[in-house]
């Protein structure tokens, strides 16, 4: 459905995205995740023809962005970062105007326009203007003149940022929800969203592609290494150490501090290794008390961190 | 026709814009007393029932005036990023630039509807020559149209309003001027710079003389300063 080939985008003499390419299917909710400044917004911009790339193709549809401009902005609802919405209008004329844009006939239109601001949350708002309304409600403004035209792809930029956590929860419900028939690429720096709604997720480190796959794969990838974190009562660090060392598959024990009286550690292990049992009857044998007992795979935050660290 | 499928949405919208804030009552009543206290101060004084005072002071004024009008078009857009949004709709940029500038255009015939009451009572006072108002008027709005065009290309220049009113107002301010300073200039090039000037075309028509010169002159400055929008948007996205 999307074809982005080897896209390069200079502002002046910055390259903001460097040689990209990627493929996203009919039905996909595509996560672009990055820290501030990677190029998330600007690969976005590109693919809703606000601007052009330096280098490279993007096609949506068969559509090329450099011939088919007008075609592929009628296949896409964009919500621009932080939702940059007419200050003066209200909310009512705001989702008129755009429905008129998108071409939705007279009749339709005010049907749509209230199943929009039921889905989004707007019925309180709709007679205040956008430049009254706080930044949640804005950003739901945004996200419903997105959707007016049901397009069938939705581009959001940042579409939770300064809702509050429910609402968060419902804008991820209500993306997963148009995310089973539509085509939907969000960008956020906000990892458990992208776990929560995605399939997949592109992360973009200086305008380079970091990783590129499903969410499931990448945890999974970088676990090369399990951590198992334990801490028990009243024993000696030297001597839990020397006991645990002798339990096959450990690598390294390092102190971790823990709480008055007790004594915390954390034990490297190779991934396909499953000591848990040894080491459970080795404390069990010496007669100490635990307290704690848990092994702590390789979350996205700590992918994440790999990825994108600066080196 | 699918380039120019939007602009009355655009326009419409612009011109209602004007009027949510009160900064278009504003400008409104300004210019209003302005050409009002200027024409009427000296009118019976001269005796004379004609406008050509009027006329005589409206560019000016609109040099002043027109560009505080446009300053915003695309100013705050810019500023505030909504460009995003509207050049992300499936609009072109056709629609975009008709229905601001339509928008601007309207506004500023809007502002001179009222004065056409100073005719009508001039009208009454004595006996009123018809040629010279009907193409005094006809000059206002292309005079105030390719005004329009100026400060709308001002406007694409700078996020900031106070600098797209200022630039504007220079370029108009320049275009009325020109042909007060041509004793300046060495004689090979007096036509030249008549012809460059907005005043000496918006004169002549307001004599009721309506010459094609004239009216192409004024077309070719909007065409060219809306290919100038054009172009300085087109940058921005490249």
């Amino acid at each position: 459905m999307i074809k982005v080939d080897q896209i390069t985008k200079y502002y002046d003499t910055f390259c903001a995205v460097d040689n990209i390419s990627f493929e996203i299917q009919k039905g996909e909710i595509v996560g672009l995740l990055g820290p501030n400044g990677a190029g998330k917004s600007t690969t976005l911009r590109m693919l809703t023809c606000f601007m052009l790339p330096s280098a490279g193709s993007v096609t949506i549809k068969d559509y090329s962005i450099n011939k088919n401009q007008l075609e592929i902005k009628k296949l896409i609802g964009y919500l621009p970062e932080s939702a940059p919405l007419y200050h003066d209008m209200l909310v009512y004329d705001y989702l008129d105007y755009a429905a008129q844009i998108r071409e939705i006939p007279a009749e339709k239109k005010n049907r749509r326009i209230a199943e929009l601001a039921d889905t989004c949350g707007l019925n309180d708002v709709m007679h205040k203007s956008i430049g009254e309304l706080s930044k949640g409600y804005k950003q739901r403004v945004g996200l419903a003149h997105a959707m007016i035209g049901d397009p069938e792809i939705l581009i959001l930029d940042e579409p939770t940022s300064g809702l509050d956590p429910n609402q968060i929860v419902e804008i991820r419900e209500l993306i997963k929800k148009i995310g089973r028939q539509k085509t939907v690429i969000l960008s956020t720096h906000i990892l458990s969203e992208v776990e929560a709604t995605c399939d997949r997720v592109i992360i973009i480190n200086r305008g380079k592609i970091a990783a590129d796959s499903t969410v499931a794969e990448l945890k999974k990838s970088g676990s090369e290494e399990h951590f198992l974190n334990l801490s028990v009562k009243n024993a000696d660090f030297s001597e839990l150490r020397s006991r645990l060392s002798s339990v096959h598959g450990v690598k390294n024990i390092i102190e971790n501090q823990g709480k008055e009286g007790f004594t915390s550690c954390r034990i490297q292990c190779g991934s396909s290794d499953e000591i848990r049992p040894a080491v459970y009857e080795t404390i069990k044998n010496s007669g100490w008390v635990l307290y704690d007992f848990h092994q702590e795979s390789k979350s996205l935050e700590n992918i994440f961190r790999d990825l994108t660290r600066e080196n | 026709m699918e380039l120019l499928k939007h602009y009355k949405t655009i326009f419409s919208r612009e011109l209602k814009s004007y009027f949510y804030s009160p900064i278009a009552y504003i400008v409104i009543s300004i210019f209003l007393v302005v050409t009002g206290w200027f024409f009427y101060s000296t009118f019976f004084l001269y005796n004379q029932a004609e406008l050509r005072n009027f006329f005589q002071l409206l560019p000016i004024i609109f040099s002043f005036i027109i560009p505080a009008v446009t300053m915003k078009l695309f100013s705050e857009e810019l500023n505030l990023g909504s460009y995003e949004i509207i050049a992300t709709m499936p609009v072109t940029f056709l629609d975009i630039i008709a229905g601001k500038f339509l928008a601007a255009f309207a506004f500023t015939a809007l502002m001179l509807a009222p004065t056409v009451f100073y005719a009508v009572f001039t009208a009454f006072m004595g006996k009123l020559d018809h040629g010279p108002v009907i193409g005094g008027y006809l000059g206002a709005l292309l005079l105030g149209g390719s005004f329009s065009a100026i400060g709308l290309f001002a406007s694409t220049l700078s996020r900031n309003q106070i600098i797209a009113f200022i630039i504007g107002m220079i370029i108009c301010f320049s275009l009325t001027l020109i042909d007060k300073m041509l004793f300046f200039l060495p004689s090979v090039m007096l036509g030249f710079f008549q012809y460059l000037g907005a005043d000496y075309h918006f004169q002549n028509i307001s004599r009721g003389i309506i010459d094609t010169r004239d009216i192409l002159y004024f077309c070719t400055i909007c065409f060219i300063s809306l290919y100038g929008c054009y172009l300085t948007m087109q940058e921005k996205k490249a």
